[in-house]
């Protein structure tokens, strides 16, 4: 084919465009549709409470993802640190991932459970109170703060729509299980859940 | 169970990869081919047709691509043909090499193992309080206390609100080895109950009481009203004499170790403050994170702790 005929026209270059940048995405993501291991949960994985799930829109919302990843990733030095590497079926119930790309602060993928609940409200109202080489900003507007509930059996029909297995008990009784409660205490509930599903396979 | 690449795809699906893999590659290499000359030639005298495109009246000419850039793209295709063959990319072809991220990180895993175990297994035989003074062995264990421990302790180990200090005497637990030892391996959970129902009279004078048990500044009379309750009420774990109960974590309240003494607060509000909404305290158990081994080291490294002083 001469390039003049494509570069003289430009319907046929957009065209020509479209189906070379799509190769990519049809061979590498399409199959993984179609996969047991992106699309069925890991063995235990439960959807997240309603209380945990506005500590995930909390987590969303302070662009924690912006500084922590959610991924271990599978080299020794990792798992060695965090705990066994993440895999696809624990977050098949993720929409969106916060897998994130930058670790100022460390993963958090596993950090259910490593911590006290103590722990972690001393360290998000003052991180420098508890490690005092901390460079992570203070959330102290988390201990104000209360959720109203309002909204949160909307998000749960949301991510139902989209496959995440919530019953229509667990979504009435969701906006009078959070009502009231301080935005701390959420995101403690999320923050301690984190990568518990596959504990103990290390 | 082989989590992250798994069961194969089905023979559609690696087919599909397949044919768009190498399809791309090769319609990678006809075009290169077919646009490998110009078809321009020059003419007598040695001009050359131009495209005809002319802006500010530079004209645009048609000549092939450079030599070297496009023996640089063959080179390409001809190493993305190699790595397709030895490495897993091609559907269910697992690649010559038999590489897997999986495989990748158990061979990893398993050249660590067989270069550290022994070391740690060496350590394992040797009692806590020898291997305390070791300090090669201390080296190794301040790393990994620094990675698990510090976080909640302090990087030098004194603690903070809510969390132990680990260089002083007061032991919740027991500072012996086989105390250290089963704190880390299991965790810890202390509670004290919130006592508000004693009402805010009765809270005032156990304060006191309290106060006066380490011999801080106290109100006597109070103490004194204040000492009943306390037999009746907080004697059950912490003693008669208020010297505690480590098989339950029930602090000594005779010494001047104050868990829940923020900075600034004064020993009586802290109580005060305990007796209305009692306490919580969580260690997580760290076996399962850092497994036996390395709970023996650490371990040692805590009780090394007091000795360096």
């Amino acid at each position: 084919m001469k390039h003049e005929i494509v570069e003289k026209n430009v319907g046929l270059l957009a065209v020509l465009i479209l189906v070379v940048i799509s190769f990519g995405g049809l061979a590498e993501v399409v199959p993984l549709f179609f996969q047991k291991q992106t699309t069925e949960p890991v063995e235990g994985l439960e959807p997240l409470s309603a209380l945990e799930l506005e500590g995930r829109g909390i987590y969303r919302r302070e662009g924690c993802v912006g500084c922590h990843s959610q991924m271990v990733r599978p080299f020794r030095a990792e798992t060695e640190r965090y705990g066994p590497y993440s895999v696809a079926g624990e977050q098949v119930y993720e929409h969106n991932f916060l897998w994130g790309s930058k670790r100022t602060g460390p993963d958090l993928a596993r950090v259910g459970g490593r911590y006290s609940d103590d722990w972690h409200r001393a360290h998000l109202y003052n991180p420098r109170d508890v490690v005092p080489e901390s460079i992570m900003p203070a959330y102290p507007w988390l201990f104000e703060n209360t959720l109203d509930g309002e909204d949160t059996p909307k998000k749960m029909r949301a991510l139902r729509a989209l496959g995440v297995p919530y019953t229509n008990e667990q979504i009435e009784n969701a906006g009078r299980e959070v009502r009231g409660e301080q935005e701390i205490t959420a995101l403690i509930a999320y923050l301690q859940q984190l990568g518990t599903v596959l504990e103990g396979t290390r | 169970m082989n989590y992250l690449w798994g069961d194969s795809l089905s023979g559609f699906w690696s087919a599909w990869i397949i044919v768009i893999t190498l399809g791309s590659i090769g319609i990678a290499f006809w075009l290169l081919y077919a646009n490998r000359k110009t078809d321009k030639t020059p003419d007598a005298e040695g001009n050359v047709e131009t495209t005809g495109h002319a802006a500010d009246e530079i004209e645009e000419y048609d000549n092939p691509l450079p030599r070297w850039w496009l023996q640089l793209y063959v080179g390409t295709i001809i190493f993305s043909l190699g790595y397709l063959l030895l490495y897993p990319g091609l559907g269910n072809f697992a690649g010559l090499l038999g590489w897997s991220q999986e495989s990748q990180w158990e061979e990893e895993v398993a050249r660590a193992e067989e270069r550290f175990a022994p070391i740690f297994a060496q350590y394992q035989e040797v009692p806590i309080p020898e291997l305390a003074t070791d300090g090669e062995a201390m080296q190794v264990a301040e790393r990994i206390y620094l990675n698990n421990c510090a976080i909640c302790h302090g990087s030098n180990a004194k603690g903070g609100y809510g969390f132990p200090n680990l260089t002083d005497d007061a032991w919740l637990y027991g500072g012996a080895p086989e105390n250290i030892v089963q704190t880390l391996t299991n965790g810890r959970n202390g509670l004290m109950p919130s006592w508000q129902q004693l009402g805010s009279e009765n809270i005032e004078n156990v304060t006191q009481h309290v106060l006066s048990l380490s011999g801080l500044e106290h109100d006597a009379e109070r103490a004194e009203r204040g000492a009943a309750t306390f037999a009746s009420v907080c004697a059950a774990c912490h003693m008669p004499d208020g010297t505690g109960n480590q098989a339950l974590g029930a602090p000594n309240l005779t010494d001047d170790a104050w868990l829940y003494l923020a900075p600034g607060q004064s020993v009586a509000d802290s109580v005060r403050q305990t007796l209305r909404n009692g306490r919580n305290g969580h260690m997580p158990a760290q076996a399962a994170y850092i497994g036996e081994d390395k709970v023996h080291l650490v371990a040692a490294y805590v009780y090394s702790l007091r000795l360096e002083d």
